[in-house]
């Protein structure tokens, strides 16, 4: 992975809603700078220039608060434009228009200690009915093997494909504990909560091979709990998508594809059940 | 003899406050009981105020180092992830480190313990039972606490309650390991070290909630005569304020503790939802649960709880910067009004700490604007104490360095917390370690700071005894370069990306581009840690050698120095009366710059 993409700042942005929020953060961090210097600036002049001193006395009442009074209201001026006119409107836009399903990549995301599973509807369009009863070490996310539109989903691990240009709803659940779906490029994040399902959704807007990293403590493994995140062109999405899809002869369905399909990118850790210790 | 005997100034029920409660029994009483208590009563378990008030800061002293012990270790790992830890080893099991190398197991359970010690065991234990305890009922002139008896139990509830942590680390599975934010799920199916530290909140909240009644007993019934509440010292406000946040906020926590005790050994399922799959096999409980009430009941508590960090902290360097600027307070009204202000506020913000839980948009931006709400009265009490400067006649003594030292790592803790408190910023910046570098902002070189500051101030008091001026000057320099080293690096980490509580930051690709970062880190914190001995030197060698002192080293102006050094039991020898108000140095046409609140002619 191209390393040179991180440095000491925020990271490339590659999403589409994600310059609003660089930009929320760089002008809250212009103000703070300006605030911080500002009180800087008269707390150094006054250890200095007040310091205890052969024939210096200290003034009982030296100032009234005029001038302190326009800093409070300059304070609250900023912050009120700062959170109505920056903050609430890119959460606003950001979370309460998600896009239409039908333009959209759907994936179901299940986590959980340590690994990511990701459903893709196949060919049909249509997700096969899971169920947590069915659940297991071959099964991660309990997948009906009875049920036709099941037949051809696509289920991964720790590896994320999706196609630039083009939104992608994820909904996102955990199995056991709660984790958080942090892809800091595509500036998306979101706790896996455990008994429900919550979208999110993003688009990006190049191709590119990046990371999912797991927020929440979720466990001794917590820290290597990583997915290969892979922005395809829309031909390489399509030929990812023929490439995985599970061949209608063969039985049982529910076997994990991808593990068995050639992918051209490394899996970082060879991955069927949950790590135990 | 009943423990009444030696409080026989215990103010009857109705006992106006103004009247005076503090009649002249110090002498009597010292006359009459002091010289028969037997040691145990004496310094084991006694109740006297400022016994209490010693052995909670000396304990809690005790408990901050071994808190920071056990971050120094895990340093190491982030340092130089899966290289066995050098000599240090030998002193740990090959169970959590095989080998030399920390396992990630291990590395949780010192980050959960680290936090739960710091705040829990460290902080509040010092800022509360330490300070609070010894300074306040000398400072408003009272000759005991209200309820001298729970004082003692609150204590007493406080070490068992430590010890309990503390022996966690010897359980099978080894301590804590779900943060010291315990969240359930994963808090509930974790090792039998999470039931050691549910019982251990639970003692520690309970010795919460005894001495903040006592506490507030305290400030409105057993003020000296003339203590009128615009008198009191801001520390006491401060202390008051802080009393109420224990009282209505610990409450919550202890029945969630209670609750997530019962899921864990009882086979409820107040937190864990239906259908959950642990490691491939269904856990078998009845489920129906939320997993997200317990991020509500813990964050009602703990929002309020980094007021109690704070609060005492601005308390203490009110204190000092009155003193060593030889100049009122600026703006003590208005200081005292923002502090009540933040108190209440705090009760409304909790969930800005989970705003990624699936949080629309109208609670968002409820809570977001609660946030942005609460920095105003912050940047208030900034600003007065900036004000206070302004004219002064600036004494860098030890305690100054500190308290001075406060303002801008407060400053760069607070306006940190902007871009948290906002939701978009904080769809990127959440659970990064730009919040590790934050709250430390706050509570290190802040709060502990600001105790350090306390310690140095009030240690004559308490000794009768100077701490030597030149180890404290080497004490702050080598802290505050090293602890800025060691946080700030933190905020270019989140900024990054880089999550929190990750056990070997190299897995990630924008990891390893801040990985240098994690060793100057960890070396600035080593360096910290080196940087306590020369306090550690001077608090005991000054038991000894530090310069005597009579009342008033300071030249202050409140009422504990009219006691005597160290006060004796029932603290003064004439009953206290109160003449002006709290800071008055400088005051024009007076014979000297102090007028102090117990001297009628000034």
């Amino acid at each position: 992975m191209d390393e040179t993409k991180y440095g000491w700042w925020l990271p490339m942005d590659v999403s589409v809603h994600g310059h609003l929020i660089d930009q929320l953060i760089s002008v809250v961090h212009w103000f703070m700078l300006l605030l911080f210097v500002g009180w800087g600036i008269f707390f150094v002049y006054c250890l200095i220039h007040f310091r205890a001193r052969e024939g210096h006395k200290a003034l009982h009442m030296p100032i009234k608060g005029v001038f302190t009074k326009y800093i409070e209201v300059g304070v609250i001026v900023v912050e009120v434009f700062v959170l109505f006119g920056l903050s609430t409107p890119v959460w606003f836009a950001y979370k309460n228009h998600p896009p239409a399903e039908k333009d959209a990549v759907t994936i179901k995301l299940v986590a959980e200690q340590f690994a990511w599973n990701f459903h893709y509807a196949g060919k049909d369009g249509k997700f096969g009915r899971t169920d947590s009863s069915l659940m297991s070490g071959d099964n991660p996310l309990g997948l009906d093997p009875d049920d036709p539109a099941g037949k051809d989903d696509i289920v991964t691990v720790n590896q994320m494909h999706f196609p630039v240009h083009k939104p992608v709803i994820v909904e996102i659940t955990s199995k056991d504990v709660i984790h958080s779906f942090n892809i800091p490029v595509l500036r998306v994040k979101q706790d896996t909560i455990p008994g429900q399902r919550i979208p999110v959704w993003f688009e990006a807007t190049e191709p590119g091979h990046f990371e999912l990293a797991c927020a929440q403590l979720c466990g001794l493994g917590h820290y290597r709990m990583r997915a290969d995140v892979l922005i395809d062109t829309p031909e390489d999405y399509a030929k990812w998508e023929a490439e995985n899809t599970p061949p209608p002869a063969e039985a049982p369905a529910a076997e994990a594809p991808a593990a068995a399909a050639p992918d051209p990118t490394p899996a970082p850790a060879p991955k069927a059940a949950p790590d135990k210790k | 003899m009943s423990v009444d005997q030696q409080n026989p100034h215990k103010p009857g029920p109705g006992t106006a406050a103004s009247t005076g409660t503090g009649h002249a029994h110090g002498d009597l009483a010292h006359a009459d009981h002091g010289h028969e208590l037997p040691f145990w009563r004496k310094y084991i378990f006694s109740v006297d105020h400022k016994v209490i008030g010693i052995q909670y800061a000396v304990t809690a002293l005790l408990f901050l180092f071994f808190g920071f012990c056990l971050m120094m270790v895990m340093r190491w790992q982030l340092a130089y992830p899966g290289r066995a830890l050098p000599f240090f080893a030998r002193f740990f099991s090959e169970n959590v480190m095989p080998g030399g190398v920390m396992a990630p197991e291990f590395y949780n359970q010192l980050g959960a313990m680290h936090g739960t010690i710091m705040v829990f065991l460290g902080v509040v234990p010092l800022a509360v039972g330490g300070f609070g305890n010894f300074v306040m009922p000398l400072q408003i002139g009272a000759p005991d606490m209200a309820f001298p008896r729970l004082n003692l139990l609150s204590y007493w509830v406080f070490v068992p309650g430590g010890i309990i942590m503390l022996a966690s680390f010897g359980m099978q599975g080894g301590a804590a390991q779900s943060g010291w934010t315990s969240y359930p799920p994963l808090s509930v199916i974790a090792s039998g070290g999470q039931t050691a530290w549910l019982i251990g909140m639970v003692c520690l909240i309970t010795s919460s909630l005894l001495g903040s009644i006592n506490f507030i007993v305290t400030i409105v019934q057993m003020r000296a005569k003339g203590m009128t509440f615009w008198r009191l010292p801001f520390f006491v406000h401060a202390q008051l304020v802080t009393s109420f946040l224990l009282l209505l906020a610990f409450p919550p926590l202890e029945a969630a503790g209670i609750l997530q005790l019962m899921d864990r050994l009882a086979g409820t399922s107040f937190f864990l939802p239906t259908g959950l799959v642990v490691s491939g096999e269904a856990l078998k409980v009845a489920g129906g649960g939320s997993p997200l009430l317990w991020q509500h009941l813990f964050w009602f508590l703990a929002h309020p709880e980094v007021y109690v960090l704070i609060l005492p902290a601005i308390g203490i360097v009110a204190e000092v910067l009155a003193n060593n600027t030889r100049k009122p307070l600026w703006g003590y009204r208005l200081l005292v009004y923002s502090i009540v202000f933040l108190g209440f506020m705090s009760f409304l913000v909790w969930a800005h700490h989970m705003f990624m839980t699936g949080m629309g948009t109208t609670m968002s931006t409820f809570f977001q604007t609660t946030t942005m709400i609460i920095s105003i009265p912050s940047v208030i009490v900034v600003t007065c104490f900036l004000m206070s400067l302004y004219g002064g006649n600036i004494r860098f003594t030890v305690p100054m360095l500190f308290a001075t030292a406060f303002l801008p790592m407060f400053a760069i803790g607070g306006l940190t917390g902007l871009p948290l408190g906002l939701t978009a910023s904080d769809i990127y910046l959440h659970d990064t370690f730009y919040v590790i570098g934050h709250f430390h902002y706050v509570v290190a070189p802040g709060t502990l700071f600001a105790l350090f500051a306390g310690i140095y101030y009030w240690y004559p008091k308490a000794t009768g005894r100077m701490m030597n001026a030149t180890l404290g000057k080497i004490h702050f320099w080598w802290s505050f370069v090293s602890i800025n080293f060691v946080f700030m690096p933190m905020f270019f980490q989140g900024m990054a990306g880089l999550s929190r509580r990750l056990y070997d930051p190299t897995i990630y690709a924008h990891g390893r581009g801040v990985q240098p970062l994690n060793v100057i880190i960890s070396w600035a914190a080593w360096s910290l840690g080196l940087a306590q001995l020369p306090f550690i030197i001077n608090f005991f060698m000054s038991l000894k050698n530090g310069t005597k002192i009579a009342e008033n080293p300071w030249n202050a102006t409140t009422l504990e120095w009219s006691a005597p050094s160290p006060p004796g039991h029932g603290n003064f020898l004439t009953e206290p009366v109160v003449y002006r108000e709290p800071y008055e140095y400088s005051v024009p046409g007076a014979k000297q710059d102090f007028s102090p609140q117990f001297v009628e002619e000034a």
